[in-house]
């Protein structure tokens, strides 16, 4: 029998960027919240001690700081057919777990999605007719540009994100990025320094009439004092990011730019180690009353509250809302239900080079240090002589040179003993790389639901994903591929490689955290699980937020527009839902 | 169900704004009582709740801080205002009970009856908290309460604190800083006895340095100027220091929530303090030392404190940070062992943390560092030896 805690107005699951974002939000607004943290406790100096953060065989080989599969591992099968088979390791994406979520070992890519992402099927349907997405799940999120803009302003003076404007107000801003969508003012810090590759790239980029500019980073380029009076430090390029923690106070994360004010509020309450099973509802299934969750020692507990925030990983969320019965499980046959469709990921391609002569210094890096060009992003470019609709946006970043896995060679070279040794002394300072990020587009076939055989620890079906990369999207990455091929020319390289990407996603080896959809946003509650501030049809005093919420994924890193999402639930939570509680938008 | 959660929250806080506004008198009273509480820093012993319990290390044996919420069995509860005055001004208790003076009764004898019984107005509001503490757990002999009248007798001598030369904003910062304030009790110097001396020159306890505070200009506060002690006893932090450990807690319970005016007359007061001796100056013949040190402290320190000592906006400066060239080096060898928190308060949240270095960096190391970091740009400071770094090594594990 579970133990009945007193009633809050607030009760969030998971204290990541958005289950921070929300509470402090929430709070602020006045609401009694408590926050359930099924990982453990974690602060910069006593967890991501700079003394030995840059462990990399316990952080980024041994992958200290990611979810266990023991605590919640995931089904995965290419498509319908075939039996899913449980991830025992993770592999092609790393979950986050404990305080801070994935957003403590994150990269700090802070991207918008544009306009026309927001409006996607509107958008390419009056560009390039109907025809043109057949066989596509696009839609149309149900949040404009304009209603969303603050909000993403909202998150990078949060984070302090370190970049240039390319578009201000409808002003094209030399250096930035031409293509981005109006923003209402510049980034709050300028661009980081560049190292060599990144600058040689920029030169080249520019040489063949494409428009390079710093990408927008959340290590930050100085100092900074974020809106809540809370202070970062400089990025010191230590290139121990991705994978690991920052022991410097200069990479945003719930830690560094929310939680010190947050923590110390009297209206909010954290508890860590608890893991929530499920959201429990009224008899009829129209309301949450309360959330179910075990403590470190096995006690199970009740919190009732008001609202329900769901706030874990995109994956999980969609997870807890199965498991809750909330909303209906979408149905790839019939294309009917709406929890678990439209999951998609990112579909990304490479090009290696290597020279004779260089000084790269890989070792000077961070986590999101880089040029980026956009020519190729999104409908940035005409599609109406291609066969395929998305884009992706080709950047050369340089993240580190680590000892461990950043041991480049020319292909051909020994696989080891005294040559490989040499060679990966010679790769090391003359090798760098450039890749393309591409959008991920919704098919009917690729979803999530809860898995027939496999269960968790305490008995509950895990997630199954059915996924394979859409015919669509592998056209687009092959052209992006072609793409690469004629950027890697002006380079005059000993040795270029240009990766191709192969249908039948594998789920061993990395490829990427950005998992999107399967609770997504939208107009129309028989196509989307929430409406437009993130609040579920069906079950209206609950919130499900993050990238679940992504009708699609596009050419970019997700986290920006996460933060944004975040931003704007809590909003629509503080200023409408509480002076009315129900459905924000008729059904 | 929403609906109503909503408003039965609204409804509360409109009727506590209401019954705020029709008794200002009685909230008047306890607002003053409140503001006595924050001066006299009764939290950094009893507790944010008051109900004590805070264990205070003594050269003489532990003591823990008593419950003084209105709990009649295991708080104060059952004290009358003039008993209450006599354990503030005088040391004594009901029934003749002797206090310790790690009840700085000696500073709150300075304190006017009215604000002492304002004090007492205020503690009669708070909630009263069932919470027995055992106070006394010192040592034979010190354990026995009657040896107290001794020592009264030889060092209860309140001097006089005024000074009617000086302006009134320095005699509200005298009175704030030798009375209520009793920053003495950490920051003065002790006799055998465990009497404070009168001067403000720092002092060993309970793992750390209290530091100098007088106007001398190597291990005190001599190039603060009035605006940076203000923002350091408000905020925790300006551009020459970070508060953490016991000042991190003064800081956060006390300082941050004085008047301002209250600040600037402290900061009037400490820049005229007479400086001290010193630190005893530069330590020589550590040309080996100050060569290992810059090399340790480039490999372990610069990314945050910078080549150049001077830290950054999150991070404090080596660089004329006067911790760091206090005579005794028992401050920062601990933060470099152990790492510190720093305060957070509302107007500087954000508390940065200094990480533990201990596990990684031997004595000899620590010892080369900091006697590299204490000669360095300008800060001069007697060198460190790795004893001293072990003794207060183990020092550490004892106490953990």
């Amino acid at each position: 029998m579970a133990r009945v805690l007193p009633k809050r107005d607030a009760v969030i699951i998971g204290l990541g960027w958005t289950g921070s974002i929300l509470a402090q939000q929430l709070t602020d607004a006045g609401l009694n919240v408590v926050a359930l943290e099924r990982g453990p406790w974690r602060d910069t100096a006593t967890d991501f001690n700079i003394a030995y953060m840059q462990d990399e065989l316990r952080y980024a080989i041994r992958k200290d700081l990611f979810l266990k599969p023991s605590v919640e591992a995931m089904t995965m099968r290419n498509n319908a057919g075939q039996t899913a088979l449980p991830m025992r390791d993770y592999g092609s994406f790393l979950p986050g777990d404990g305080v801070g979520g994935a957003g403590v070992h994150w990269n700090g890519q802070t991207w918008r999605f544009w306009d026309s992402d927001f409006s996607i099927k509107t958008h390419l349907t009056q560009r390039y007719g109907a025809a043109k997405i057949r066989g596509l799940q696009l839609q149309d999120w149900g949040v404009t540009w304009d209603e969303i803009e603050h909000s993403f302003d909202q998150y990078e003076y949060i984070c302090g994100t370190s970049g240039k404007a390319g578009n201000i107000k409808g002003q094209i801003q030399p250096g930035g990025n031409p293509f981005e969508s109006p923003r209402s003012r510049d980034y709050p810090n300028p661009p980081l320094r560049m190292p060599y590759a990144s600058t040689l790239f920029a030169e080249k980029m520019r040489e063949l009439g494409h428009h390079p500019f710093p990408l927008p980073s959340s290590n930050l380029s100085r100092a900074y004092v974020n809106p809540l009076g809370i202070r970062m430090g400089e990025c010191t390029f230590c290139g121990f990011c991705e994978r690991f923690a920052c022991g410097n106070y200069s990479k945003a994360s719930a830690q560094t730019t929310i939680l010190p004010v947050l923590m110390k509020k009297p209206n909010f309450e954290l508890r860590t180690d608890s893991e929530v099973l499920k959201v429990n509802l009224t008899p009829d299934g129209k309301m949450a009353r309360s959330v179910t969750f075990l403590d470190a020692q096995g006690v199970e507990y009740e919190q009732p509250a008001d609202v329900v925030a769901v706030c874990a990983y995109a994956l999980m969320n969609v997870r807890m809302m199965l498991l809750s019965k909330i909303g209906t499980q979408y149905d790839p046959v019939t294309g009917k239900g709406t929890v678990g469709r439209n999951y998609c990921y990112q579909t990304s391609a490479g090009a290696r080079l290597m020279f004779d002569d260089k000084h790269f210094n890989p070792f000077i890096g961070a986590g999101a240090l880089g040029q980026t060009i956009d020519d190729f992003q999104g409908d940035g470019f005409d599609h109406s002589k291609l066969d395929f609709v998305g884009g992706a946006g080709i950047s050369c970043t340089v993240s580190n040179g680590r000892p461990i896995s950043n041991r480049p060679t020319v292909p051909g070279s020994p696989r080891w003993g005294a040559k490989w040794k040499q060679a990966t002394v010679d790769g090391y300072q003359n090798s760098m790389g450039f890749g393309s990020q591409g959008s991920s587009y919704p098919v009917r076939e690729n979803y999530l639901d809860l898995d027939p055989t496999y269960t968790d620890r305490h008995g509950r079906p895990l997630l199954r994903i059915t996924f394979d990369f859409p015919d669509n999207d592998v056209r687009m990455s092959h052209y992006m591929s072609e793409q690469l091929e004629k950027l890697t020319k002006p380079f005059n390289a000993k040795y270029t490689a240009v990766a191709r990407l192969q249908k039948g996603w594998n789920s061993v080896p990395y490829q990427s955290t950005h998992n999107t959809g399967g609770a997504i946003m939208g107009t129309d509650p028989t196509t989307s699980a929430v409406n437009k501030y993130l609040q579920s049809w069906d079950v209206p005093n609950v919130f499900v937020v993050g990238a679940s919420a992504f009708a699609h994924n596009a050419g970019m890193n997700p986290t920006g527009t996460v933060g944004a999402l975040a931003y704007w639930a809590a909003e629509a939570i503080t200023t409408k839902y509480i002076k009315s509680p129900g459905a924000l938008v008729p059904a | 169900m929403g609906r109503s959660g909503f408003r039965r929250r609204s409804g509360f806080f409109w009727a506590a704004v209401f019954v705020a506004l029709s008794v200002p008198a009685l909230a008047a009273t306890t607002d003053a009582g409140k503001y006595q509480v924050i001066l006299g820093d009764c939290e950094g012993c009893h507790g944010k709740d008051l109900a004590g319990g805070v264990v205070l290390e003594t050269p003489f044996g532990r003591m823990v801080a008593p419950n003084i919420t209105p709990d009649k069995e295991t708080g104060i509860g059952n004290y009358t205002a003039q008993e209450f005055n006599l354990a503030m001004k005088r040391g004594v208790a009901p029934g003749g009970k002797r206090l310790y003076p790690a009840m700085p009764y000696p500073y709150y004898a300075h304190m006017p009856d009215s604000d002492v019984s304002a004090m007492w107005d205020y503690l009669r509001t708070v909630k009263p908290v069932k919470n027995r503490v055992n106070v006394n757990q010192l040592r034979f002999p010190f354990n026995l309460r009657v040896l107290m009248r001794g020592w009264n007798a030889l060092f209860f001598r309140p001097q006089p604190i005024a000074d009617a030369s000086k302006s009134a904003e320095w005699n509200r910062g005298s009175y704030l800083v030798n009375g209520p304030g009793h920053c003495g009790a950490c920051h003065a110097p002790k006799n055998a006895f465990g009497a404070d001396k009168r001067a403000l020159t720092g002092t060993s306890l309970q793992g750390w340095f209290a530091p100098d505070l007088t106007s001398e200009h190597h291990a005190g506060l001599g190039s603060w100027s009035r605006v940076d002690m203000v923002e350091y006893l408000e905020t925790g932090r300006n551009a020459h220091s970070l508060a953490s450990g016991p000042m991190a807690e003064a800081v956060e319970n006390s300082t941050s929530r004085m008047t301002m005016a209250d600040l600037d007359a402290m900061a009037v007061y400490l820049k005229d303090v007479p400086p001290s001796k010193g630190n005893g100056g530069g330590a020589s013949g550590i040309d080996a030392q100050m060569k290992a040190g810059a090399r340790a402290y480039e490999l372990s320190c610069v990314a945050c404190h910078g080549r150049d000592g001077k830290g950054s906006a999150l991070f404090p400066p080596l660089a004329g940070n006067a911790a760091v060239r206090q005579v005794r080096a028992d401050t920062v060898v601990r933060t470099v062992l152990a790492g510190a928190k720093a305060v957070a308060t509302p107007k500087a949240p954000t508390g940065p943390g200094m990480p533990s270095f201990g596990w990684r960096l031997t004595d000899e190391q620590v010892a080369n560092i900091l006697t590299y970091v204490r000669n360095n740009w300008g800060n001069q400071a007697p060198a460190i030896s790795p004893e001293t770094v072990k003794r207060i090594r183990s020092e550490l594990h004892s106490s953990s």
